[in-house]
């Protein structure tokens, strides 16, 4: 097989960090490479290297046996490299056909022949099993369509190799197996595709060989055929893992409890959402991302006011919600976002770590605080939760993302909540965090906190949950014991099935 | 060329660069000097003898820095709340306002009740002319740099209006200008026959007490907590609208304590150049002193030499006064860039 991309001896470096240690790695016509890492292994540096974000320290890049000029994205895309991000770059308001002309047409030209692009992109969709309406307005169409028109933009540019990165985060399962069928399409055409993910499934179900990175390493190349999954991690991670078990525990009373919770804000809304978290009990809920599953942890962090229904803890119905109101009664909030909402960047481990508790007699006393106890506590978690960090003092926006997990762990998990809700907290982890993570839930669990876990990954949810709801646009499902649902299911479910279409009673 | 965020600020780097940076606005400012024709180390030397060379200069340095030091910490309280006061100028002259209405003899009060009456009422006032943008910000959304930095003329048209009428002393030959304070209201002296007053001393103190809510208090801690993130300190549960109200609060109090000790303990009354620009002079002490509170005090000591030392050398160097702005100017730039180098490195590349 002849190699169309090869890379020699890349070497990156960010200061002290070696993003990308030597590696080299060839690409053969009409292949699909899976690259595999944790986060922070260097897959992202190495594939903007490639499309000239960044330069390389050393090595050197070849397409079809001609070096490639370094830090042009303009070159790469000329050599017929072609991106497919993580987070689309399409413009909303305009049409699949300006969004995948844009760009291309000559500069000096006060007219663009729409005509030929059209016959262009219907042509490309038709061999490529791309099928897509040119007319239809991006903010229109689903994620999993905006994602064919990124890559019907990479094919119209003639790519020839393309780089999908993380392409499944935003997909229900079925819309990743046929993207997986589509790209098994494109190989048999000829082009050859890199396809990056932490997923070890998917790796194993659309790849023809992987590479797996870890600290900046090239750590193995291999084969798919053949390779199991607990293998993949095992040289993933570089040590052998344990899977999260969770013990039988007969659920306990009513803790907090939902009652046609209705909400709307922008283009989200909760839809009288009813759901009753019991003591000792994870309960998960599915969806695909924007299907109300962040408005409804914002209700219960206490940071919107439903507009309909109603809240009870242990049977008391709460009246108006705030954040402090909703810490008071025990609820422990992990947000989904640690940077924006979870943590205070600039400040200090300590002083983020009292952030909910600032104003008690525990760390205050006639508004002044008590700084050497708050470091005690800081110290305290940093022990605990084993956080990486140089002391109490570091500032927190120099933590990995896994050791702010802990801190904001160790946080809320501090006066023994009775309501943990979990929004995403594995996102973007480590598998070391992911497992530090699933194990506190399940700790919190243990005591008797009722869980309530939001999240994107399946397999997380259906390894940790009791009972998993699915949301879409805004209503919730009946609860499915774990027992008896499978991905696949939930998959369905996540696309739509099974839910009342009753949009129109919101169309005011 | 780009930024690149560095993992970690060296102490060694936070000393040098600041250090470095205002090194090179000597240098740069010594250029401009040599470009008029005068000789730079002769002109930096008339500069430093006239702001600490002798024992007048001296005071009238500390003299001028009181004012400073207040806005400063208006700008810095409120900069690290990130509320954008520009304001200082209305604030101030809010305080000035008050004292002239209240202690020239509406309030025939021995000295020990008088004076900190006046404080308080004058902060008051301040801090009720901050309040209203404050208000609009946090309620409509209303950005508080464009209605702070407004309200400086309408109060200054305001003022303009009170010593044309109510407030025009009767006796002052038709000069727009207010009665003197009485003699109770008078901040002493530090030092008989000099003009350096008692405003210094509070103006000092101001500083240390609000170094101490800063480190030490829940409030303190709140402000902060806005300024890096509104986002996640709502999140944790901290009042955001009600902590940049109470930021309002003591910012305009504090700019409205320069104006108070303008009036009280120099001016003696309420006139309409009271103020050379006080308020706008505080936001460049406060970015010099990276809203340190402690910091203010060096930083407002810092420009007032400058310009006091640069006052004293154009009447015998020929070199025009203005290049203490200039001085000023570079240094803040010089300031700003060192603080982002030791926050970011650049690469070329």
């Amino acid at each position: 097989m002849p190699a169309v991309l090869r890379l020699s001896g890349i070497t990156k470096r960010f200061g002290a960090l070696l993003a990308n240690d030597n590696i080299s790695l060839s690409l053969g016509r009409g292949e699909i490479v899976g690259l595999l890492g944790e986060n922070g292994a260097g897959k992202t540096t190495l594939m903007n290297i490639l499309f000239g974000h960044y330069l390389a320290d050393e090595g050197s890049i070849e397409v079809n046996g001609k070096p490639l000029a370094p830090g042009s994205p303009r070159d790469s895309l000329l050599a017929g490299i072609g991106m497919v991000h993580q987070h689309f770059t399409l413009a909303d308001n305009l049409s699949v056909l300006d969004n995948i002309i844009l760009g291309t047409e000559p500069f000096f030209s006060l007219s663009s022949d729409r005509r030929a692009a059209r016959a262009r992109i219907a042509k490309l969709g038709e061999d490529f099993g791309l099928a897509i309406n040119p007319d239809a307005v991006v903010a229109n169409l689903s994620v999993g369509e905006r994602q064919r028109v990124e890559i019907l933009k990479a094919l119209y540019r003639d790519a020839k190799i393309l780089i999908l990165d993380e392409p499944t985060a935003v997909l229900t399962p079925q819309e990743s197996t046929a993207l997986f069928d589509t790209l098994r399409r494109f190989a048999e055409r000829g082009l050859s595709i890199i396809f990056i993910s932490h997923k070890l499934g998917e790796i194993l179900a659309a790849c023809s060989r992987v590479a797996v990175l870890r600290s900046g390493k090239l750590v193995a190349e291999r084969d798919v055929a053949g390779a199991t999954r607990n293998e993949l991690a095992e040289i993933m991670v570089g040590r052998p893992v344990a899977p999260t078990k969770t013990e039988l525990q007969t659920p306990g009373a009513v803790v907090l409890s939902l009652d046609g919770l209705s909400v709307r804000r922008g283009t989200q809304q909760l839809d009288g959402i009813s759901l009753q978290l019991r003591g000792g009990q994870v309960i998960g809920v599915a969806g695909v991302s924007g299907n109300g599953q962040n408005l409804l942890a914002d209700v219960i962090s206490g940071l919107v006011q439903p507009h309909a229904g109603s809240m009870s803890m242990n049977g008391n119905r709460l009246g108006a919600v705030s954040p402090a109101s909703a810490i008071a009664n025990g609820v422990a909030r992990i947000p989904e976002d640690r940077h924006a909402e979870g943590l205070i960047g600039d400040m200090s481990v300590t002083e983020n770590v009292i952030s909910e508790a600032y104003r008690t007699p525990r760390f205050s006393r006639r508004g002044l605080i008590d700084w050497a106890k708050a470091r005690r506590f800081a110290t305290q978690i940093i022990d605990d939760y084993a956080v990486k960090c140089p002391g109490p003092e570091a500032q927190v926006r120099l933590l990995s993302g896994g050791n702010m997990q802990k801190l904001i762990l160790g946080r809320v998990m501090a006066n023994a909540p009775s309501v943990v809700l979990a929004n995403q907290p594995t996102r973007g982890l480590d598998v070391g965090a992911v497992n530090y993570v699933h194990e506190q839930l399940l700790a919190a669990r243990r005591r008797g906190a009722a869980i309530l876990l939001i999240s994107e990954d399946l397999e997380e949810l259906l390894s940790l949950s009791d009972e998993v709801c699915v949301m879409y646009r805004g209503q919730m499902s009946a609860p499915l014991s774990r027992a008896d649902t499978t991905i696949s299911e939930l998959g369905l479910m996540m696309a739509g099935h099974g839910f009342e279409h009753r949009e129109a009673r919101h169309a005011s | 060329m780009r930024l690149e965020s560095r993992d970690s600020r060296p102490l060694a780097l936070v000393i040098l660069y600041p250090v470095i940076s205002l090194f090179l606005a000597g240098l740069f400012c010594g250029f401009l000097v040599m470009l008029s024709g005068a000789s730079p180390l002769s002109v930096f030397g008339l500069i430093a003898k006239g702001a600490a060379g002798s024992q007048f200069a001296l005071f009238e340095t500390l003299t001028r820095a009181t004012p400073l030091i207040f806005t400063g910490l208006a700008a810095a309280v409120a900069f690290r709340a990130k509320l954008w006061n520009i304001g200082g100028e209305a604030q101030l002259y809010a305080g000035a306002v008050m004292t002239a209405v209240l202690g020239t003899g509406l309030l025939p009060l021995p000295s020990a009740v008088l004076i900190p009456l006046l404080i308080v009422m004058a902060m008051l006032a301040g801090a009720l002319v901050l309040s209203v943008p404050t208000f609009l910000k946090t309620r409509f959304g209303v950005d508080e740099v464009v209605t702070t930095l407004l309200l400086n003329f309408i109060m200054i048209l305001f003022v303009s209006m009170l010593l044309e009428g109510v407030l025009k002393d009767p006796s002052g030959m038709g000069w727009p200008q207010s009665k003197k304070v009485i003699s109770e209201a008078v901040l002493p002296r530090l030092i008989e026959g000099k003009r350096l007053h008692f405003g210094f001393v509070i103006a000092v103190a101001a500083a240390f007490a609000v170094w101490v809510i800063d480190r030490k208090s829940a409030l303190g801690y709140e402000m902060r907590a806005v300024g890096f993130n509104p986002k996640a300190a709502n999140f944790a549960g901290i009042p955001v609208n009600r902590v940049l109200a109470k930021t309002a609060l003591l910012s305009g109090g504090l700019a409205a304590l320069a104006g108070f000790s303008e009036v009280a303990g120099l001016k003696g009354n309420l006139t309409l150049d009271l103020s050379p620009g006080f308020g706008y002079t505080g936001i460049v002490v406060a970015m010099l002193a990276l809203l340190h509170p402690l910091g203010v005090v060096a930083a407002a000591i810092f420009v007032a030499a400058v310009f006091v030392g640069a006052d004293a050398m154009s009447r015998s160097a020929g070199v025009p006064s203005y290049i203490a702005q200039v001085m000023v100017a570079a240094s803040l730039l010089s300031m700003v860039t060192a603080v982002m180098l030791t926050r970011y490195r650049l690469r070329w590349r």
